[in-house]
């Protein structure tokens, strides 16, 4: 499993536009370098982003390989209400890493 | 004999000379003042800083149980925010099993092997820079405090020859950009004044944390000079020489650098 930071606030006011911010471990292979026998290094990317908001999506992104090692990706979202913020990151061989984070809403 | 002490002199006032260039105290910068205002901010946000996630991975060796002891760093040195604390800012520093100075990295190293009686780690491995990355992040904002003394001085003194000396087909030394040339540009990049309170860094260009061993090797090659090869004392003493330089500014590990 790649190591992940996440940052949501973890209490916010009703309404309030939140800023997360997620950074994961991965080294974004692009598939157009070539190694040191002379044959390409083979692409290894994330490709794709969801943040869920109590199993709601609010956040998604396609990732490519002009994406740089160790994507790290902020965005912002309403809070709504209490509850859990899914994170999860799928590379192109259908693996998936998901991360949770709480904020409390008033 | 009259012309050999002609030369002495003429020779010591050459060295006197190349000394004398050297950044005055009171103009001395970090690396940071010299990088873009959005990898200053990268580097001092914890979420955004990727060298973190190292860091990460540093905590969990740290607490990890290696060797034929079977021990962990933590079995001895405990909570590592307070026993690692300052550390650092140490580094190099001389060691009495070797007479001669180590770094961070071969510090962690000799621990392993005597302590832990576990394999050393390869020099630019992901785990020896973990761990060092870790170790350093203890440090942060504490100033550097490289010892100085008799012991110390004749390494400090080749590394600052090193420094100052002619290399590679440009025939370029590190003091005529450090030195000399330090605020102007080179390659769309300014050019620092070669402090070294970052390191390990995070490099935007490698996409990797890397040591300051490794950056320096990078220069070489800049000046198309052959690399003097990972963990060889002449690199050490450079290192050596270069925190001394940075004496007392704040440590900035790990820094993000372009």
């Amino acid at each position: 499993m790649a190591r992940a930071l996440i940052h949501v606030p973890p209490s916010a006011k009703r309404g309030d536009i939140v800023e997360i911010k997620t950074l994961i471990s991965h080294v974004m292979e692009t598939g157009y370098r070539i190694g040191v026998t002379g044959k390409p290094i083979p692409r290894d990317i994330i490709d794709d982003f969801v943040c869920t908001y109590n199993g709601e999506e609010v956040f998604r992104a396609k990732l490519y390989p002009a994406i740089a090692a160790n994507p790290f990706i902020s965005f912002f979202t309403v809070a709504t209400e209490s509850g859990t913020l899914a994170f999860s990151w799928t590379d192109q061989h259908g693996a998936t890493q998901v991360q949770t984070a709480t904020i409390k809403v008033e | 004999m009259k012309r050999t002490a002609a030369a002495i002199a003429a020779l010591a006032a050459a060295a006197t000379a190349a000394w004398a260039a050297e950044i005055p105290f009171e103009q001395r910068r970090p690396d940071s003042d010299f990088v873009s205002a959005d990898s200053r901010a990268m580097q001092n946000d914890d979420i955004a800083n990727p060298a973190m996630l190292a860091v990460l991975d540093g905590e969990a060796l740290w607490n990890t149980k290696a060797g034929e002891t079977n021990q962990s760093c933590a079995d001895c040195h405990g909570d590592a925010t307070k026993s690692m604390k300052g550390v650092a800012t140490r580094y190099p520093a001389m060691v009495a099993e070797q007479d001669r100075p180590v770094d961070l990295e071969q510090r962690i190293n000799m621990s392993r092997l005597a302590d832990q009686k576990a394999a050393a780690l390869p020099f630019e491995s992901k785990d020896l820079l973990a761990l060092t990355a870790y170790v350093a992040r203890q440090s942060r904002g504490m100033p550097v405090a490289v010892k100085d003394d008799a012991q110390a001085k004749p390494f400090i003194a080749a590394g600052r020859a090193l420094f100052a000396e002619r290399q590679g087909q440009l025939n370029l030394s590190c003091a005529q950009c450090h030195d000399d040339n330090w605020g102007r540009t080179l390659a769309g990049n300014l050019i620092p004044q070669a402090m070294p309170t970052g390191y390990p860094i995070y490099r935007l260009e490698w996409q990797a944390v890397g040591s300051l061993q490794r950056r320096l090797r990078n220069c070489m090659s800049g000046m198309r000079a052959e690399p003097y090869a990972l963990g060889a004392p002449e690199l050490v003493d450079l290192e050596y020489y270069l925190m001394w330089r940075a004496r007392g500014m704040a440590m900035e590990a790990p820094a993000v650098r372009p």
